[in-house]
């Protein structure tokens, strides 16, 4: 399961890598998000795979009985998810105005940032 | 733009017992998984739905107000829900308050249970503003 | 409880963009409401700096959870320090907000995105844990992106993409760097991470954490070879916009870096001698590029660049003295960079243009305001009475201490190089005599502004310089508290046990 899940991070940033180093705009947006899925699993891979019950105490009792897996991975993960959601909507309404504006989905062609003025 | 009619009678029926569901979601948030922030998902992709089947203008008539004025009313809860113990106990930022007896249906009332209402609005407001700003200028 | 009031900074900037969210669209009460929420986010940020300065480390644990497992907002000298210069600048910069940016821009909530981007620097420097300093910075670069983006120009959304992709790509490699900790520890405390990194046998993996920190620091603050989005996007939005980001955003990422590699990854020798290694590439490459441009704003990007290399030479160095020179130089550069943004504004308005060929003959027509503006762009250059000249003694005595002439010798060198473009700069721009530029009919030219209008332009600049001439001449206060920041820095005992709360 480690292996498996280790091999899948590693795809996932690869991947995402490769996209953003594409010049299409729309690759880029896919790459952003694959990156995002790959640094979530990497948090929870990393917070040790365990076995265990959900991190909810039972309403009749007040600590945990068994083992249980360790709720702070899940609620960064959340978090992060959170906040690329927000990203991602944002670069995506970015690049449709980026579009309709310079007309081109292609990043060698945006130019105008470095024009001698 | 053209829908078919499944799709239309369905959208109708599945908006109120979408939100409900958001709604049992979000105080479910309580003490089992759920919250403010997937009850608010929810509610906003029963509006989505709506817009899908029944147009984008239809909907913003039943909404009656424009989805980003939930935003800062949402943050608002928010931030009082988490400044009231600063207020009136002398407590840390979002120290949770919670009252002594439970209420009917929802169990013990805490600031917690507001921090998530203004979640779920601002949720709610942001994706429909998204989602409306991406549909309109397409 | 007097903890409370380090939240106080943060309470403030979410009521104002909240209270300006509900008024959307009244553009005219937005402007009042900013510039008088800004005086008072300067009086409470003064309190708070009083408070810790006299008291010491604060801390207040968010939600009442003890400290390695709740988040903890710590308010040492540092942060105090750099959440007083966040509400100067910000005041200034609301004022000149007020003044010059377009109505069309204010109406898509300019000033609530503002608040909300203050609110997240004040947050990155207040926490005390390292993913709430992620989620501080996510605040801070959504807000920067809507701000940089805020208008739609051709030129500004080119420049919004690279900024958007490198600074995403640098949360994405934070956030890595976070799990990996995490990983490693268990923790996210800073403090609590500080004892347990110290503890981890494994170096290698320890120092492979600290890269991942260091790329994803470096691209925000901008140092050598992870700098190019910087100079293609910061000339690019109004000048109120490349002022705030000029002067705060990529110090945000210096302070994470200082934050980082002092309390966590403090003392490894290996990363120390890469530190160094950045920080003079970063000192000449970031002189070089300012030498050959011709946009005024996209000289002072490339300063930017260049001067960071000060900031990183003096944690690389990491002695007291040099930590001390990197801080004082932090304070200054917060003020100077600001300005200067500003500055180009002022001259965008008196001229219609940027470009260094065309501009001229300013001093033959407002040698009042010319004479204002030498004030940051001198303070920059470090004429010894003015700001910029004390923390490079700092830094240059430590780097004979350690025996680093090379380190040395890129300082003196950056030094020489920002002489000359500043001087250049002056020549052409107030000196020289300047082009017929034609007349552009519906530009607010600067002689043509109500006197109002017009000291909404000056007051800001006047301000900041006031600040940097105190910085300059009172630098005998500031060196005591850069000393004493320095000194805290090093010696992290006291803020561990103040954040765990051992000592009692």
């Amino acid at each position: 399961m480690e292996v498996l899940l280790a091999l899948m991070i590693g795809i996932l940033y690869a991947t995402g890598i490769y996209m953003m180093l594409r010049r299409s705009l729309v690759k880029l947006i896919i790459g952003i998000i694959l990156l995002g899925n790959g640094a979530n699993l990497l948090i929870f891979f990393l917070g040790r795979i365990t076995k265990g019950a959900p991190p909810i105490i039972p309403g009749d009792a007040k600590v945990f009985s068994e083992a249980f897996a360790d709720p702070v991975p899940q609620a960064l993960i959340l978090t992060a998810i959170v906040i690329s959601f927000g990203l991602q909507s944002f670069a995506i309404v970015l690049v449709k105005r980026a579009h309709t504006v310079v007309r081109t989905d292609d990043l060698d062609e945006m130019n105008a940032t470095d024009e001698d003025s | 733009m053209r829908t078919t009619i499944i799709l239309k009678t369905a959208s109708n029926y599945l908006l109120p017992v979408l939100l409900v569901f958001s709604v049992f979601i979000l105080l479910r948030g309580h003490y089992l998984p759920g919250g403010g922030f997937v009850g608010g998902l929810i509610a906003a992709i029963a509006f989505i739905l709506h817009a899908f089947a029944n147009g984008l203008p239809n909907t913003k008539e039943l909404l009656v107000i424009h989805p980003g004025f939930l935003i800062p009313v949402g943050l608002s809860i928010s931030f009082l829900s988490g400044l009231a113990p600063v207020l009136f106990t002398d407590m840390p930022f979002m120290t949770g308050l919670w009252s002594h007896d439970p209420v009917a249906i929802l169990g013990y009332v805490g600031s917690a249970l507001f921090f998530d209402i203004g979640v779920y609005l601002v949720v709610v407001g942001v994706t429909l503003t998204i989602i409306f700003t991406i549909s309109e200028s397409a | 409880m007097t903890q409370q009031i380090i939240l106080y900074p943060l309470y403030l900037q979410i009521a104002i963009s909240v209270i300006l969210m509900f008024a959307w669209f009244k553009i005219s009460f937005q402007k009042v409401f900013s510039v008088i929420g800004s005086f008072i986010s300067v009086g409470l940020a003064g309190w708070l700096f009083y408070e810790v300065w006299v008291n010491g480390t604060l801390t207040v644990q968010a939600g009442n959870w003890e400290a390695p497992f709740g988040i903890t907002f710590v308010a040492d000298t540092l942060a105090v320090t750099l959440v007083l210069l966040t509400a100067i600048a910000g005041l200034a910069v609301s004022i000149f907000s007020a003044g010059s940016v377009l109505r069309d821009r204010l109406r898509f909530g300019y000033f609530p995105i503002f608040h909300f981007l203050l609110l997240g620097l004040n947050g990155a420097f207040l926490t005390g844990d390292i993913f709430n300093l992620y989620v501080w910075f996510e605040i801070i670069i959504i807000s920067s992106f809507v701000l940089i983006t805020i208008g739609g120009e051709k030129a500004q959304l080119e420049g919004a993409v690279k900024y958007f992709t490198l600074n995403i790509l640098a949360s994405m490699i934070f956030l890595t760097a976070i799990a990996v900790l995490y990983g490693l520890t268990g923790s996210l405390n800073m403090a609590d991470l500080a004892g347990k990194v110290a503890a981890i046998e494994n170096r290698g993996l320890v120092e492979i954490t600290g890269i991942l920190f260091l790329i994803g620091f470096g691209i925000k603050a901008g140092v050598f070879p992870l700098y190019f989005w910087l100079p293609a996007s910061y000339h690019t939005p109004p000048f109120a916009v490349s002022a705030i980001f000029g002067g705060l955003l990529t110090k945000v990422g210096v302070y994470a870096l200082l934050r980082v590699f002092t309390l966590i990854f403090s003392g490894d020798a290996f990363l120390n001698k890469i530190l160094i290694i950045i920080a003079i590439l970063t000192l000449i490459s970031g002189g070089i590029g300012a030498l050959v441009q011709n946009n005024m704003r996209k000289v002072f990007s490339y300063l930017i660049i260049c001067h960071i290399g000060y900031m990183i030479a003096g944690l690389g160095m990491l002695t007291e003295i040099a930590i001390a020179g990197a801080i004082f130089y932090l304070i200054h550069d917060i003020v100077v960079k600001t300005n200067l943004f500003m500055l180009s504004g002022v001259v965008y308005r008196i001229k219609g243009t940027n470009s260094m060929r065309q501009l001229g003959d300013i001093y033959a027509k407002w040698p009042k305001i010319s004479l204002l503006l030498f004030i940051p762009l001198f303070s920059l250059v470090g004429i010894p009475p003015l700001s910029g000249f004390w923390p490079k003694i700092n830094l240059i005595k430590a780097g004979f201490a350690q025996g680093s002439y090379i380190t040395v010798a890129a300082i003196i060198f950056a030094s020489f190089i920002t002489l000359v473009i500043i001087a250049k700069l002056w020549a052409e721009v107030f000196w020289k005599k300047g082009e017929e530029l034609p007349f552009r009919k519906h530009f607010g030219y600067f002689d043509k502004m109500t006197t109002f209008k017009r000291w909404q332009f000056v007051f800001p600049v006047a301000l900041l310089s006031i600040v940097s001439l105190y910085i300059g001449f009172g630098a005998e206060h500031i060196q005591e508290l850069s000393a004493r920041i320095a000194a805290e820095l090093m010696n992290t005992e006291g803020y561990i046990n103040t954040v765990l709360n051992t000592a009692k």
